[in-house]
């Protein structure tokens, strides 16, 4: 076993680790603090089907960002649905025998590894060309680009440019999720692909990747309509009534 | 605070954004409250000893009461959708009047005591610790934000600037720097039962003066009760309504519609004001308190109903909060919803025909209609999401023939605010609010160039006091400003029904 296989086995437990465990104390965090007052932005749906409805569109289709800004939109979802089809693509290294639908991805994940590409460069470009969001820029948010875009670009240079061994990389996978360590091919583009997403991975529960549970808690948009027909008080707040009335 | 001069800004037909102009709102910032007005809430009378550290811990206490407030300071990517949507960043061009550069004076606080990265490299995340540059900022650019929440409809993850700009007031008012207009208001509350101050016997001085007046106009005694037992409503109204214009001709026409619909109703001398300016200063127990006003009037009074007259953010109080401040309302009817909105009494009696209303009477008008930003993003009316836009739309076409909508994006839940919201309507802040006013301005002029409209209908205090201001500032008539209910006052046919 070279130490190299060994360092990165250890690496992506940390990370799995960081990530999953991270992720479930900020999780935690959202669930439990109390939204003492309905904040929906109106209109908003009168039912819960209907918030499930309004999430989807949000989520899936990034629904308020098509209303406000079309260029920030196409880029956004030229990324995101790029991202989900690379990630579904890569199922391929963690299963064995590797499912049907699985399969079927793998060509278009090529592609999406493109439109995946091509999203981050625009939204970089925004970041440095419109004076408004270069004004709201930090250092972290060009990182964060970089990051994403190195993970991109060393992917796709193990496909068109430097291929790598990938029987033994799925070997590796494999292994790390079945606990039985298999040496690790030592191609300089894989190193730096695998070394990015281990550093996104611990990265994720302490940057704006947040936006990834945190949508799902908004109080914008995950709340019902029905401040008049249902009472609320947060806990902290009860205590407020104990004097009325007297 | 030196009166500062400044230029109108010019009504633009393209409405493109503004170059960024750092620092071009940087002199703006309203009168500190004094420490007796800092003392009637509770709050230091003067900026504390070791401010910093308190400031922090408040932080920390709202974000463990506050879902949105932790949502949605770690939830921003910077993807700048939001940075053209606020109405004070299109009229002054001040970078920091972008919402998410507002929300950045509140999260680089965030970031750089409550957050990893921020402890270890805050120059990497845009973490600051809070010193005196950054409390300034916060106190200038909090109160240059009307929490109208234009920017969280836009934003993918619905990041409400309002929800950070009423923390950073709350935290500021811990710390011994309020805002005066605010605190000095809701000090006045506490104590005389409204914004204005307006004492039992001059309401009730007032209210008698109306009847004469109506009496005198119609022949018909319309009545306009104060503090009586056993009315079936009780009116809660912006105490606005009572005498300033255009707001009291709206309080005539509710007294008209009530009058023709046979509906006993009074307002009370204890809870004489819709407007809760605690939600602007971000206290949810201050605004508690002054909820539970309308709560003791309901009981004391006995009535069956709570109807609230025209006010944008007390109407958003009073629908989307007033149940969890001051509930539950089993004491009421329980056929009707409370709080109800005036307007959807009004739009109620038409459908069923209760009222009798001649439009030709407003035929010397052709009215658009502004949308209040708390009205359209932060509430309903009626039955169906949307009600909001649709009622007010409803009951102004049933009293004017001729109307005509602003442009698609600056109305319903797109629209702009006035200007003047949030805590903002004063004359310390004025270039703020007239600069602020420039999308609704602009929208304005293309239908009145278009379309000839002459009158803008407006259902709430803030507004109809903000566009009388601001309005001649671009060469509009400030007369142009009308209540919805005034409206519907002029063109309803009292006697018809009797």
């Amino acid at each position: 076993m070279s130490v190299l296989t060994v360092v990165y086995a250890l690496l992506f437990y940390a990370a799995t680790a960081v990530l999953v465990l991270g992720l479930a104390l900020k999780i935690r965090q959202f669930a439990t603090t109390p939204a003492p007052l309905r904040i929906a932005t109106m209109p908003a749906p009168m039912t819960r089907g209907g918030v499930v409805a309004r999430m989807a569109g949000e989520v899936l289709l990034f629904q308020s960002l098509f209303r406000s800004n079309k260029w920030i939109w196409i880029l956004a979802v030229l990324f995101h649905a790029g991202l989900a089809l690379v990630l579904l693509r890569h199922l391929r290294y963690f299963i064995e025998p590797v499912w049907f639908w699985v399969v079927l991805v793998q060509p278009f994940g090529v592609y999406a590894a493109f439109a995946m590409v091509a999203g981050l460069a625009g939204l970089w470009a925004r970041r440095v060309v419109v004076d408004r969001v270069r004004y709201i820029s930090n250092p972290s948010d060009h990182l964060m680009l970089a990051l994403l875009m190195g993970i991109g670009l060393s992917g796709l240079a193990m496909k068109f440019v430097a291929r790598t061994d990938i029987i033994a990389l799925k070997a590796f996978c494999l292994g790390l999720v079945r606990f039985d360590w298999q040496p690790l091919p030592a191609d300089p583009a894989l190193l730096v692909h695998l070394g990015l997403v281990a550093a996104l991975m611990i990265v994720f529960p302490f940057s704006k990747l947040l936006h990834v549970p945190g949508v799902f808690f908004s109080p914008s948009r995950n709340q019902v309509d029905d401040a008049r027909e249902r009472r609320r008080v947060a806990p902290w707040a009860v205590a407020l009534d104990a004097q009325r009335d007297s | 605070m030196a009166k500062v001069e400044f230029t109108t800004p010019e009504l633009r037909e393209d409405r493109a954004n503004p170059q960024l102009v750092e620092g071009a709102m940087s002199h703006s910032s309203p009168y500190l409250a004094s420490a007796d007005h800092q003392k009637d809430l509770g709050f230091p009378g003067e900026l504390v000893d070791g401010w910093q550290q308190k400031a922090v811990a408040k932080l920390g206490e709202l974000l463990d009461k506050n879902r949105a407030l932790r949502v949605y300071l770690d939830a921003c990517v910077k993807c700048g959708a939001c940075t053209d949507k606020c109405h004070y960043y299109l009229g002054t061009g001040d970078p920091k009047n972008m919402p998410v550069a507002r929300q950045d004076l509140l999260r680089s606080v965030y970031r750089r005591n409550f957050t990893l990265m921020g402890k270890i490299a805050p120059g990497l995340v845009g973490a600051r610790d809070l010193d005196e540059e950054l409390l300034d900022d916060w106190y200038k650019y909090f109160h240059q934000c009307s929490q109208c929440r234009r920017c969280s409809v836009f934003c993918p993850y619905g990041i409400d600037t309002a929800e950070i700009s009423m923390a950073a007031r709350d935290i500021m008012d811990h710390i011994g720097k309020g805002q005066k207009y605010c605190n000095e208001i809701i000090g006045k509350v506490h104590k005389i039962g409204n914004n204005l101050g307006l004492p039992e016997a001059a309401l009730i001085d007032t209210m008698e003066g109306l009847e004469e007046d109506v009496e005198e106009e119609t022949g018909v005694a319309v009545k306009y009760p104060v503090n009586q037992e056993g009315a079936d409503v009780l009116l809660i109204t912006p105490s606005a309504d009572f005498f300033a214009e255009p707001h009291v001709d709206g309080l005539i026409g509710y007294g008209k519609v009530f009058h023709q619909a046979g509906i006993s109703w009074t307002v009370s001398s204890y809870a004489s004001e819709a407007a809760n300016f605690a939600m602007f200063i971000g206290s949810y127990e201050q605004m508690h308190k002054v909820a539970l006003r309308i709560r003791k009037a309901a009981l004391d009074l006995g009535v069956k109903r709570i109807v609230f007259g025209e006010c944008g953010h007390a109407w958003r109080v009073a629908y989307s909060f007033l149940n969890t401040l001051a509930g539950p309302w089993d004491f009421l009817d329980p056929k009707y919803p409370v709080p109800q909105h005036i307007l959807e009494v009004t739009h109620d009696l038409i459908r069923r025909g209760a009222l009798e209303l001649d439009p030709s009477a407003n035929d010397d008008k052709v009215v658009t209609f502004h949308d209040s930003c708390n009205v359209a993003r932060a509430s309903r009316m009626g039955d169906m999401p949307g009600g909001q836009f649709e009622i007010p739309r409803a009951v102004i076409k049933a009293a004017v023939n001729r109307f005509v909508d602003m442009p698609e994006d600056t109305i319903c839940d797109k629209t702009f605010c006035c200007g003047g919201g949030g805590g903002l309507l004063t004359d310390d802040l004025l270039e703020l609010r007239v600069k602020g006013a420039l999308p609704r301005m602009e929208a304005l002029q293309e239908v009145v160039d278009k379309h000839g409209v002459t009158h803008m209908a407006a259902i709430c205090a803030i507004c109809k006091s903000q566009f009388t201001k601001v309005m001649p500032f671009y060469g509009f008539d400030m007369d142009m400003v009308v209540s919805v209910h005034q409206l519907v006052g002029d063109a309803i046919q009292l006697g018809a029904k009797e």
